[in-house]
Parts: C-alpha cells; sequence; structure tokens
C-alpha cells in the first residue's frame, strides 16, 4: 500500500490525513526527520511558512527533505507548503527548500477579508473542483518544465513539474478530494515505473 | 466562477491553518518581529499586555490604530487585534483596518453587558473565549469561528484555563455519548443553541479550532495545554513581560510543536531566565476576575 507522509510542524495537518484516507492511501504525520526513509510521497500542508521554516531548521529536516525531493520522491504543498517548495520569493532574498522551478509570491489576494472559495477548472484533474485561498500566494512565474494546471484571475494558482505539485489554495479544507487522488495516482505512476 | 468571501469555510479555514502554532500578544513593531522570528503564527496587536491592563485598571478599550498598523507593517503573518464585548464599532474598525482576526475579548472592558457582536454579519474572521461548553456553542451560533479558553489572562497563573479546557473536553465526551433524543435537553441545561451541540456531537469536537489562552507562562504550561486537547496557544503577558523574551517565544513554540517530547521541553526550559511574575487567583477581588465577563 502507498504510504504518504504530511509534514506536522504546524498547520492544518489532519485535514490532509482525511483527504488522504479517504483517497485510500496509508498516511504517516510526519514529526521527525527519519520518518521521510519510510514513505513514498509527501504534503506540505498550509499554515505559516516562517514557522514551518523555522521548525524546518531547527529539528534538521532541512537537508534530509532536500534530498527526498532530490531523490525524486512526489511532493504535494498547499498554500505556505506552496511556499516551502519555491525557488524564488518576490521580494524577498531567500527562498526556502527551492524544490519547484517556480516563482512565489506571499499573501497575494491581500488580507484574511479578501480571503475567498471558488469553484476551479483543473486540467488533469476535474471540473469545478473547491477550492479555499486563505491569504494565498500565487505563481507568479513558472520554469519551462512547470505544467500549468489552474489560473485564477490569470494567475497561476496550480501546477506541477514532475513529482511536484503546487496550489495555493486548500483543497483539504473541503469535501472535494479530486486534486489528493491526483497525487496519489502521480506516485502510483512513479511507482509501476520504477 | 463566482467568488465568495468571508464564507464559514474561509473563516474557520484561516483558523485551521493556526493549528499547532502559538499567537502572541505584541505592542509594538519590534516586539512583533521578535515574535515572527521566533516563530509565532500570528500576533495579537494590542496597546498594553493583559497584565498591563490589570495593573492600570480603568476602561481598557480597543488599541490605538496606529499601534495596528505599525505591526501590521512590520510582519508578514496574521495580525489580529481585540475589540470590546458587543462593540460593534470598534469591531468595524478593526474589519476596515483589515485586521486578519478580531477577537471580541473579555480582556477590554465589556461595551454591552447582554449582547455579544452578530459575528456572521463580518467579513473578518471572530475568536472569542468560553470557559464552558455552553458558551463556546453560544459564541459559535453568533458565528465565531475559533474559540479560545478563557483562563484569567495576565495572571501568568494556568490553573483557570486548565479548568476550561478540561471542562469544555468532557463535556466534548459527554455530548457525544448522549443520545439525539437527549440533546435538547442538554441544549436547555447549557443554554447552547442545538444545532451547534448537534454539529458537535457528529464530529467529536468542537466545529471550530480551539486554543487555549489566559495564564500560560512557560514552555511547560503550553505543552501542558496542548496535551489537554488544545489546537494550540495565545500567549499573552507570558512572553514579554518575561526577562529574555526571544527566548522565551522559541522555546514557547517548540514546546508547543514537540508537546510530548519531554527531553526535549527540558532543555529548552533551561537558563530561560525569570518567567513572568504569577498572580494567585484567591489574591483577585471578583471585580478583577476578567473571565467573568462575557455571558
Amino acid at each position: 500500500m502507498i504510504r504518504i507522509g504530511v509534514l506536522a510542524l504546524q498547520g492544518a495537518v489532519n485535514e490532509h490525513v482525511n483527504a488522504l484516507r479517504a483517497a485510500d492511501v496509508e498516511t504517516v504525520i510526519v514529526k521527525k526527520a527519519e520518518q521521510l526513509n519510510d514513505i513514498d510521497g509527501l504534503v506540505f500542508p498550509g499554515g505559516e511558512s516562517t514557522t514551518m521554516r523555522r521548525l524546518i531548521d531547527k529539528y534538521a529536516f532541512f537537508e534530509p527533505l532536500k534530498q527526498f525531493a532530490a531523490a525524486g520522491k512526489p511532493i504535494f504543498g498547499t498554500c505556505a507548503g506552496a511556499i516551502l517548495m519555491a525557488g524564488d520569493l518576490a521580494g524577498e532574498e531567500q527562498a526556502h527548500l527551492g524544490v519547484m522551478n517556480i516563482t512565489v509570491e506571499r499573501n497575494a489576494f491581500g488580507r484574511q477579508r479578501e480571503s475567498f472559495e471558488v469553484a476551479l477548472d483543473i486540467s488533469s484533474v476535474g471540473e469545478s473542483v473547491e477550492a479555499v485561498f486563505i491569504r494565498a500566494p500565487i505563481i507568479q512565474k513558472a520554469g519551462p518544465n512547470v505544467r500549468v494546471l489552474a489560473e485564477y484571475d490569470g494567475q497561476i494558482v496550480a501546477c506541477q513539474e514532475g513529482p511536484f505539485l503546487a496550489c495555493s489554495f486548500h483543497p483539504e479544507l473541503t469535501e472535494d478530494n479530486r486534486l489528493h487522488q491526483y497525487f496519489v495516482q502521480m506516485i502510483r505512476e512513479l511507482k509501476i515505473s520504477a | 466562477m463566482e467568488k465568495h468571501v468571508g464564507t464559514d469555510r474561509v473563516k474557520r479555514g484561516m483558523a485551521e491553518m493556526q493549528k499547532g502554532g502559538v499567537i502572541m500578544d505584541v505592542v509594538n513593531a519590534e516586539q512583533a518581529k521578535i515574535a515572527e522570528q521566533a516563530g509565532a503564527v500570528a500576533v495579537m496587536a494590542l496597546e498594553r499586555v493583559p497584565s498591563d491592563i490589570r495593573a492600570a485598571g480603568g476602561v481598557a478599550r480597543m488599541a490605538d490604530p496606529t499601534i495596528i498598523e505599525e505591526v501590521q507593517n512590520a510582519v508578514s503573518i496574521p495580525v489580529m487585534a481585540k475589540a470590546r464585548i458587543g462593540h460593534i464599532v470598534e469591531a468595524r474598525i478593526l474589519e476596515a483596518l483589515g485586521v486578519d482576526y478580531i477577537d471580541e475579548s473579555e480582556v477590554l472592558t465589556p461595551a454591552d453587558e447582554v449582547y455579544h457582536l452578530n459575528k456572521r454579519d463580518f467579513t473578518v474572521p471572530f475568536v472569542c473565549g468560553a470557559k464552558d461548553i455552553g458558551e463556546a456553542s453560544r459564541r459559535i451560533g453568533e458565528g465565531a469561528s475559533m474559540m479560545r479558553t478563557k483562563g484569567e489572562p495576565g495572571t501568568g497563573n494556568i490553573v483557570e484555563a486548565v479548568r476550561h479546557q478540561r471542562l469544555i473536553q468532557s463535556q466534548i465526551n459527554k455530548i457525544v455519548n448522549t443520545s439525539t433524543d437527549e440533546l435538547m435537553t442538554e441544549a436547555k441545561n447549557h443554554g447552547a443553541p442545538y444545532e451547534v451541540l448537534l454539529d458537535i456531537k457528529e464530529r467529536g469536537r468542537l466545529p471550530v479550532v480551539n486554543f487555549a489562552a489566559g495564564g500560560i507562562a512557560t514552555p511547560a504550561d503550553a505543552a501542558l495545554m496542548m496535551q489537554l486537547g488544545s489546537d494550540g496557544v495565545f500567549v499573552g503577558s507570558g512572553i514579554f513581560k518575561s526577562q529574555y523574551p526571544d527566548k522565551f517565544a522559541r522555546a514557547i513554540v517548540e514546546a508547543t510543536t514537540h508537546y510530548e517530547d519531554y527531553k526535549l521541553i527540558a532543555d529548552l526550559s533551561k537558563e530561560l531566565g525569570t518567567a513572568m511574575p504569577g498572580l494567585e487567583m484567591s489574591s483577585l477581588e471578583p471585580q478583577e476576575r476578567m473571565q467573568d465577563r462575557g455571558w
């Protein structure tokens, strides 16, 4: 059975665990770096990216996470998770893990009162997928190997680069788990080809 | 593709993103930056921390908007602010300033002795305090998107927050095990909306995130509240009234994440300097008890 971890340093961890279970995979709550050895894929949940980054450094997760990505193991980042994955952060000197060739702008839609939900068409995933945007980032620029999966208002809000999947919004806050199913399918295909 | 702002999912979801984190009271940009650097998931912008409000006495009101804007400009994490219970205009001012969350708070002097805000009218989400399931359910019924224990703010004494969290958790357990045909009577006994109790019964938990607040003064206090089932913690006076706020803030953040790793919390607790001075509950006069404000 496929085992997917959810990085549990801070944020909406249980929501991802529930969505993954509904997609019929085994889940692991990842609090220690050695747990990365036992999983086929990893989710970076929503939360506060600065907080997560501090705890990643403090608990020696940084290098193990880079290695996990370098080994081509699939990672799915939502909102703050996408910020952690970006190669560049608009207006900031340093990115975090830099596993995807994308530039992400934080809080791109404004403050919480501007947060919203909308139904999105996501290519390869489905039509009218429920998407909750909370102080959400956007993917301002995407490199040549990045496939844009969804746009909202002319901005990229979901994309994939090889084994890495990122979105600006929170599929885990809805009952609609098609994006999680898509991530699980990505892992299945990788396992078959390996 | 029509977009909807201010829905329950958007408002409650914001609080879901704060889970496992620490929200810190700050009174200026410098403190806000220390909090952000230490790994706070949000800051509460105030004119005075609760222990200073307690010491100053008189009427405590919403902070000067200058302070809120100064904090908003200093950090990229969410900024919360407090409005007086029932003060519609203070809440609207905070919403207009673009704060990310409003705390309708008993730490400030209530503006209305009968009615809390109708929080469903607002696009901005609210957090409210509760001592028991009845109070929590009423606030959720009014549209609160996040709950916290009341505790006894500004005392550095965890006993009241523990009491409130234990009571709420045991009442949730009882409701889960109450058969549906007995639930209306439970609703009557708690003064709670029936629909909210039914929602609690079905979920096995409150329908919104539930943080601990009021009296958290050390990393061990934060870890204790997490063990009692809190989704995260608010630390008011505990950080910037301690001897080394920066160290204290970092230690509390880490203890909240790893609340069952006692060896780690032991290490975090070493050479932290003096915690904030504490107050014994029996030394408080009835009118000094902030937790008794709100209904």
